[in-house]
């Protein structure tokens, strides 16, 4: 590796690291066990640490299939398709929240079919949390996934069907295993994504403590009266994703690396 | 959404002092105001006239949640005037000793209640927003238009259920006119400038939780002279008269 790199390296390094050590100078340590084991603030953790966990879920079980149709699908049209699914991406997480309250609200097309039909009202819901998490965390799983599967090439799976082995059981025996390094990665930075979600879930399902209020919305409605016990609660955030990130992605990445 | 604002906020006050450190010769001078998210339409509308009556004047404006304008004038942006729309983020902006002098109160506000238009659910009255399978939405307690909310529910003893606590009232109006919501609580000017889009109820019982709008000159403002100005014509008859037009009384 060239000496040279390292002077972008630490200044990207700095970029991330200083505004965190920035929000623990402001931090008054001593608040914050106080703040975090508030009603709100428990209810909040504990609804954060819900709704990422069955996004990432919902997330697996969605992208992973559609990671692999989009790598070895040879439809045309495969390649807009592949854009298509990172517009969560680079859409501002309030206008995602708005585009799901638009289909799913109940003047949304789907929302009105499904509250007439069924009697069923999503926004509002924790469900609406996990939608709006799973929506703007699902293309970090994907495009991992996606590269991870280009970049092995198609071999093995040729190879497993000239054998003799059925399309189900070349996608189980040799895809799914290919895929399991870079699933770990993909899935935790999904998780991550969703546990900092805020835009689109404030849009989409609202805020009331319990329901719809996770860490994140929590931070922000504390912002309004005190900032410096805002700060505290966002340091409990950083700190779950950080351990989080620290005790999965290692492995996940020394993984991929072989 | 905020963090957007902060930004344009930046990009303008970094316009603006650009515009006073070059233009000061040519006798065009940019006068800084910060003021409540409310305040948009009312304070938009006295801006012609006030930079007329001040030839070389150009008034700009950052309009947030008044919270979020004190958070910005403690870190140190620079601005001329500072309107609030409840007391408690002025008094917050006085301890952190960001404005000069005593601020005036130049307008008040109260809640109504936000419908579909029609009203097709024939709310006429607070305990009507208690009706089951109504989707009430009202502000967060923590925010301005919350805090008269909880004021109005205490002294009335009506207990809403809402079915979200909104971070303010913009988003209140938001979930009423997208129809998720049957009825909100918000401010008669919001529901004002919103039009048609939704109804209004207003109920008497709004009259216990008035808001009181106050202005102040900001500390080591740029142009002290002109930010009185401005804090004058408010006050003054022109600035009343924008003011009830969107809906809000006077104190």
């Amino acid at each position: 590796m060239p000496w040279g790199l390292w002077v972008p390296a630490a200044l990207a390094l700095a970029l991330v690291v200083l505004p965190v050590v920035g929000l623990l100078v402001r931090t008054d340590l001593r608040r914050v066990p106080a703040l975090i084991v508030s009603d709100a603030s428990l209810a909040a953790l504990r609804l954060s640490l819900e709704t990422a966990a069955l996004s990432t879920v919902a997330c697996v079980v969605l992208g992973v299939p559609l990671a692999v149709v989009l790598a070895r699908s040879a439809v045309p049209g495969i390649r807009v398709l592949r854009a298509v699914v990172l517009l969560p991406l680079v859409l501002p997480p309030v206008v995602g929240g708005l585009a799901l309250l638009y289909l799913l609200g109940r003047k949304g097309f789907l929302g009105y079919l499904l509250s007439v039909t069924a009697g069923v009202q999503v926004p509002f819901t924790t469900a609406a949390v996990v939608i709006a998490q799973t929506f703007v965390a699902m293309p970090f799983l994907v495009v991992s996934l996606e590269g991870a599967l280009r970049g092995s090439g198609d071999r093995y799976e040729q190879i497993a069907a000239t054998l003799g082995a059925r399309p189900w059981t070349v996608f189980r025996r040799v895809t799914l295993p290919l895929l399991l390094p870079a699933l770990g990665s993909g899935a935790v930075l999904s998780f991550a994504r969703a546990l900092g979600e805020f835009g689109a879930t404030i849009t989409f399902a609202g805020s009331l403590q319990g329901v719809t209020r996770t860490l994140p919305l929590e931070v922000y409605t504390q912002a309004e009266v005190d900032v410096d016990s805002a700060v505290a609660l966002a340091l409990l955030l950083i700190v779950v994703a950080v351990v989080i990130i620290a005790v999965a992605r290692p492995r996940a990445v020394e993984g991929a690396a072989r | 959404m905020r963090k957007l604002g902060t930004i344009v906020a930046a990009a303008a006050l970094l316009a603006a002092g650009c515009a006073t450190s070059t233009g000061e010769g040519e006798g065009s001078t940019t006068l800084t105001v910060f003021a409540a998210a409310s305040l948009t339409e009312s304070f938009g509308a006295m801006k012609p006239a006030f930079e007329a009556a001040h030839p070389g004047t150009e008034v700009r404006f950052n309009f947030a949640g008044s919270s979020s304008l004190v958070q910005q004038l403690s870190n140190g942006a620079t601005a001329d005037v500072f309107a609030s729309a409840d007391r408690a983020n002025m008094d917050k902006a006085e301890q952190a000793g960001v404005v000069e002098g005593a601020p005036s109160p130049f307008a008040t506000n109260q809640l109504t209640i936000a419908v579909a238009p029609g009203n097709p659910e024939g709310i006429t009255s607070l305990a009507d927003l208690t009706r089951d399978g109504l989707n009430v939405v009202v502000c967060a307690p923590q925010v301005p238009c919350g805090s008269a909310t909880q004021k109005v529910e205490r002294g009335t003893g009506v207990t809403l259920k809402p079915v979200s606590e909104e971070q303010d009232v913009k988003q209140v109006l938001a979930k009423v006119q997208s129809g998720d919501a049957d009825a909100g609580l918000v401010y008669v000017t919001d529901a004002t400038s919103a039009g048609d889009k939704v109804g209004e109820v207003d109920f008497p019982e709004a009259a216990q939780a008035v808001n009181e709008y106050p202005i102040a000159v900001v500390r080591d403002a740029p142009h002290t002279d002109l930010a009185t100005q401005w804090v004058d014509f408010v006050l003054g008859e022109q600035g009343r008269a924008e003011l009830r037009k969107v809906g809000f009384g006077t104190p």
